[in-house]
């Protein structure tokens, strides 16, 4: 798969190491360890209170790590202040200043540099150049829709040129078809520019979208840092193979490393349970057949364009949700006697 | 909803009588200022308006009161806008004990303060010397509540936190943020307690009367019974000038009120 499409030579190597955050009682963060290669983009996801806000808020330095290391470049940054860091970063919530216009707002951190006039108004220039958006440099932020603000704000996070730019879920506050767009053009301004990105965010298919690499947290901790495809194909936890993508729960009984799994046989993943336990099957792995004397009945098919989504039934209950092409998957009705088959793809297996 | 006919007249009816209740002193007043007495006695005269400057003593009073309005300001400012901004990026845990702080003073009596630090009193003469604007020591704390208030609204009307972290990841110091961030986006809120702190001020008796200072109500009445019509004048005056900041302020917010949110694309 791909890693690291961008130019490497532009950006720095973070490093995260040990990281520790309690509050009082919590322990948001315990014990993160993650590197990011130079130009790479990797996304942590994960459910709310996992942590993944509280590591980049460390990394900004917005917060202070109760132990553990920070590294950009290979300088030390744990007691650094944020303002000295060259960060950029773009926040979940609007964060452009209200009484500036968008050009200032871009040439804001370059004032603050001391760049003069003339170098500020073109470097900012250039940022909304990148972002789509130089016709709106007079405009105030209440004069923009969300969307253009999160722009805006990425732009101004860039015009630092920044070691690092971190993205605090700058997408969750936008309605999904703005944040489909959003989200491929920080992509591709990411490559571009070829800095170094952390992307904090809780919806999967943004982090499979745009990353290079994936960061699957949970309470506090990295569960698996994968390529995407990998994190799909392949999870290492029963957290990131039930929180990554949809899996069918189906009934196993591995012995070395093959998995009998509705009567076949699967390798299955390292990591896996042994005896007998779940298989974490994708609903792409299972087919149906129509077959008088198959083990389950089609409840519902569900048309999705191309693809369709049809759920069966096992005797004992167990529902089994398999994805076709609609052109197969129109061929069966709710009550179809079938005969279910699982794809010989490495599964995880977990206890119980 | 349509305004039925019956509630029309019930408002317009409702509206004249506060109109008569507010005005009809004030109109009062003004014409009792600009009648001739005396020797003036059936012209129409700004002679008591005059004697408001040419009167040394009421001269010196006015000047102390607006000196002290704007040292109280700028005590006001200077003290409460960086604790605020501070408290509420840094320590948002001790919001409610300065809230609790700045309201305390609406809740005693101004005679009982006044019992309470004639006595502290004492010592800012001896240090400060006596002139009238250490008053704005005092007039600080009573007029903390309604400053607070004020400051306090416009700091909720912007995302405070997420603005001082972009500013700050920019490079921006703490001096910066706050100075170049939040100042900006809350002047509305400032002028305003500026405003009422002024109109306060000015109209202060109690405590400049009771510490023996002259400032302008307290020579204003200590002339009511001599120099009626001078006394009326000034009071006036002052009504006029005060309501005149408080009308520009509804102007300025007018103008400034930003359009929350952002447009749908």
């Amino acid at each position: 798969m791909t890693h690291t499409q961008a130019r490497p030579e532009a950006g720095l190597a973070v490093e995260l190491t040990d990281l520790t955050r309690v509050y009082g009682q919590v322990r948001a963060l315990d014990g993160l360890t993650l590197h990011l290669a130079p130009g790479e983009l990797v996304a942590l996801l994960g459910p709310s209170g996992c942590g993944k806000t509280t590591a980049l808020r460390i990394l900004a330095g917005l917060d202070q790590p109760t132990s553990g290391r920070v590294e950009v470049g290979g300088k030390d940054l744990t007691r650094v202040s944020a303002n000295k860091r060259d960060m950029g970063m773009v926040f979940q919530a609007y964060s452009l200043f209200p009484h500036m216009t968008v050009i200032d707002n871009v040439a804001f951190g370059l004032k603050l540099r001391r760049k003069d006039g003339a170098a500020r108004r073109t470097r900012a220039g250039d940022m909304l150049d990148l972002v789509g958006l130089g016709e709106h440099a007079d405009r105030y932020a209440h004069q923009l829709s969300g969307g253009q603000q999160q722009r805006v704000a990425l732009a101004r996070a860039l015009a630092i040129e920044p070691s690092v730019l971190l993205l605090d879920e700058p997408l969750s506050a936008l309605d999904a078809k703005v944040r489909v767009q959003l989200r491929d053009e920080i992509r591709r301004v990411q490559i571009e520019v070829g800095t170094t990105t952390l992307f904090v965010t809780h919806d999967q298919e943004e982090a499979l979208a745009v990353a290079d690499r994936v960061g699957v947290m949970n309470a506090g901790h990295l569960e698996q840092l994968a390529p995407p495809a990998d994190l799909y194909s392949a999870p290492a936890s029963r957290f990131v193979g039930e929180f990554v993508g949809l899996s069918n729960r189906l009934p196993a009984e591995v012995q070395g490393d093959v998995a009998s799994v509705l009567g076949q046989n699967v390798p299955v993943l390292p990591g896996s349970a042994t005896g007998s336990g779940t298989a974490l099957v994708r609903p792409e792995c299972v087919s149906v057949v129509a077959d008088e004397a198959g083990q389950a009945r089609v409840t519902t098919v569900q048309f999705l364009g191309p693809l369709s989504r049809v759920t069966c039934t096992l005797a004992d209950g167990t529902d089994v949700i398999a994805q076709l092409a609609s052109s197969d998957a129109l061929r069966l009705q709710p009550g179809d006697a079938v005969r279910l088959e699982v794809a010989p793809t490495a599964v995880l297996v977990v206890a119980g | 909803m349509k305004a039925g006919g019956g509630f029309r007249i019930v408002r317009a009816v409702l509206l004249g009588l506060f109109a008569l209740y507010f005005f009809l002193p004030l109109i009062s007043m003004a014409n009792f200022s600009v009648q001739g007495k005396g020797p003036l006695k059936g012209t129409i005269t700004f002679h008591y308006y005059a004697e408001l400057v040419r009167n040394e003593d009421l001269r010196s009073a006015i000047i102390s009161s607006l000196l002290l309005a704007v040292l109280t300001v700028v005590l006001m400012v200077v003290l409460l806008v960086p604790t605020m901004i501070w408290v509420r990026l840094r320590t948002p845990g001790l919001s409610r004990l300065v809230e609790f702080l700045c309201l305390l003073p609406l809740t005693v009596p101004p005679l009982v303060i006044v019992v309470g630090i004639s006595n502290v009193y004492t010592w800012v003469n001896y240090l400060l010397g006596d002139s009238p604007q250490v008053l704005a020591f005092a007039y600080v704390v009573l007029v903390l509540p309604y400053s607070y208030r004020s400051i306090d609204s416009a700091l909720s009307a912007i995302d405070v936190a997420t603005l001082a972290e972009a500013a700050r990841s920019l490079g921006a110091n703490w001096l910066t943020v706050i100075t170049r961030i939040v100042l900006p986006n809350i002047v509305s809120g400032v002028l305003g307690a500026a405003f009422i702190t002024i109109a306060l001020v000015l109209g202060e008796y109690v405590f400049a009367s009771l510490l023996h200072y002259d400032t302008m109500p307290v020579a204003l009445a200590a002339i009511y019974k001599s120099e009626t019509s001078t006394a009326i004048a000034g009071g006036f005056a002052s009504i006029v000038v005060i309501s005149l900041l408080l009308l520009g302020l509804s102007f300025f917010n007018r103008n400034q009120a930003p359009d929350v949110g952002g447009q749908k694309e």
